[in-house]
């Protein structure tokens, strides 16, 4: 895509993709440690995570001045529309990817007064692994400007949806088992629910990413797979 | 379960043409006022418009935008045969309205300038009083038997072009004397005045300040439940604000045509996009 006339409204729109780009890269960093913190009982990387939300917190605040900013001088149209627009949604989704992951840490200190956690968390560790490669992939999806890849992402969603009712089973065995591993199990069984939450912000994000790509949405039907809900 | 036939819309033929224009239709078509086939202008030697095909629906606005010298204002001209004075200007290609082409020998032009009226971009009234600006149209097209008939068309043009209230104890001062916004206004009375089926405006607002230009636009939105109504205009944000229906003319081609909402979020063509963005050069 070429440039504006105006140059300045390309660095300005420039400025407020780099944020979205630093959020990802925040995003997946705070996730992986989260996860790392739990499953390892590291109280000194959780307490990192917790600290990395408020910068995250200030990340999205800038961003949405910008945009509205951005909106407020230039009222943009068609794709420049499109990248705001998703932008301030974007954020808004990456600031809660991070407020989950400082919740899963602060789990971490509670979790670790328990029993020895990595016995009870395999699962939970292999489902981690799944959701941070979801984030990965979504930025490095959305940097480049690859909108097949965002197709595939939201629909492997379902993977974590599997994965987290598979957690949800093996947490109840535990706990069934030895009644001493209730407090853990259910420290855990938030801690996956969080995971879960982080993956569906993910569909988000490559739903957002998609529109400001293409101007088209994705259908909304998406497979769901988690069972454990019987609400819906 | 029978539709009145009335309300059945055709499809129209624009969509099984081959042509390079980019179209995307209404969700639920309005009838075509105003049909537009092959239309190319030519000034002289020089090639000004190659091929325009368009249908222009009635009791809403369609806007032309594109850069300068890119054939919108040519093509609108085309419309009301405003093009008929240009000395060495040639029209091809088919314009008809209500289905009866505009450009056959038998029309008479001023007959079919009542039908199709045009406001232009700086305000023109006559160098006469508020009321005789309005009355002109009507007068030499015979349209008020009395003068009872005539005070009555005036005033409703006048209301209905949003000045009647400012100007309603002044009708006898000189049209001229009114500020900017209020004489493009009396220049949309007057237009109305001769009840035309198509009002043609070129940049109605170029001219204006901000709240004169609302207050046309305003106008332009009521206008539209009885009017149809074809805006020239280089404000995008005002294509994107009054219109109904965008069409982006570049070099003298219609590079893409459809509804307003789908050209400013997700146009079709690269061209438009770029235009409209602002990348264009």
């Amino acid at each position: 895509m070429g440039q504006h006339t105006v140059t300045s409204f390309d660095e300005d729109l420039n400025a407020i993709d780099r944020l979205v780009h630093d959020m990802g890269d925040l995003a997946a960093d705070m996730v992986v440690a989260s996860t790392r913190s739990l499953v390892e009982t590291d109280a000194v990387l959780a307490q990192r995570v917790i600290s990395d939300d408020a910068i995250m917190d200030a990340r999205q605040r800038e961003l949405d001045d910008r945009a509205i900013t951005l909106i407020a001088k230039r009222q943009p149209v068609a794709q420049d529309l499109r990248a705001v627009v998703g932008a301030i949604r974007m954020a808004a989704d990456l600031e809660r990817i991070g407020d989950l992951a400082k919740n899963i840490s602060k789990r971490v200190s509670a979790v670790g007064e328990g029993s020895a956690p990595r016995s009870l968390s395999h699962s939970i560790d292999a489902m981690a692994q799944s959701v941070v490669a979801q984030v990965h992939e979504v930025i490095a999806a959305y940097e480049g400007r690859d909108s097949e890849k965002l197709k595939l992402l939201r629909a492997a969603d379902e993977n974590i949806d599997i994965q987290y009712t598979r957690v949800f089973r093996e947490l109840l065995t535990y706990m069934m088992e030895d009644p001493r591993n209730i407090t853990t199990c259910t420290h855990l069984l938030f801690c996956a629910k969080n995971l879960e939450r982080i993956g569906d912000h993910v569909t988000n994000i490559a739903e957002d990413a998609y529109y400001v790509m293409t101007g088209m949405q994705l259908p909304l039907y998406r497979p769901k797979a988690d069972e454990t809900s019987v609400a819906d | 379960m029978h539709m009145p036939t009335d309300k059945i819309v055709p499809q129209s033929d624009l969509y099984s043409r081959e042509s390079t224009t980019a179209r995307t239709p209404d969700e639920n078509p309005l009838p075509v006022r105003v049909k537009a086939r092959d239309v190319s202008v030519f000034y002289g030697q020089k090639q000004a418009l190659f091929d325009v095909s368009i249908d222009v629906p009635e009791k809403s606005v369609t806007a032309f935008i594109g850069p300068s010298g890119c054939g919108k204002s040519t093509f609108l001209r085309c419309l009301n045969r405003m093009n008929d004075t240009i000395e060495g200007c040639r029209v091809s290609g088919l314009i008809a309205l209500d289905g009866s082409d505009i450009y056959d020998p038998s029309l008479d032009p001023v007959e079919l300038r009542a039908r199709v009226g045009m406001v232009f971009q700086k305000p023109n009234p006559f160098p006469k009083s508020i009321y005789e600006n309005v009355a002109y149209g009507p007068r030499i097209h015979g349209l008020a038997r009395s003068r009872s008939d005539m005070d009555a068309i005036v005033e409703s043009s006048l209301q209905k072009a949003g000045l009647w209230s400012e100007v309603k104890d002044r009708l006898h001062e000189a049209g001229t004397g009114l500020s900017g916004g209020q004489q493009q206004r009396l220049c949309i009375a007057r237009a109305i005045a001769v009840s035309p089926e198509v009002i043609l405006m070129d940049e109605p607002c170029s001219a204006l300040d901000p709240i004169a230009t609302a207050r046309i636009e305003e106008l332009i939105d009521e206008l539209r439940q009885n009017y149809t109504i074809v805006i020239v205009t280089h404000s995008m944000q005002q294509a994107a604000r009054v219109s109904q229906r965008t069409a982006f003319f570049h070099l003298g081609n219609l590079v893409e045509e459809g509804p307003t909402d789908l050209i400013f979020t997700s146009p079709v063509e690269k061209r438009t996009q770029d235009y409209i963005t602002g990348r264009y050069g």
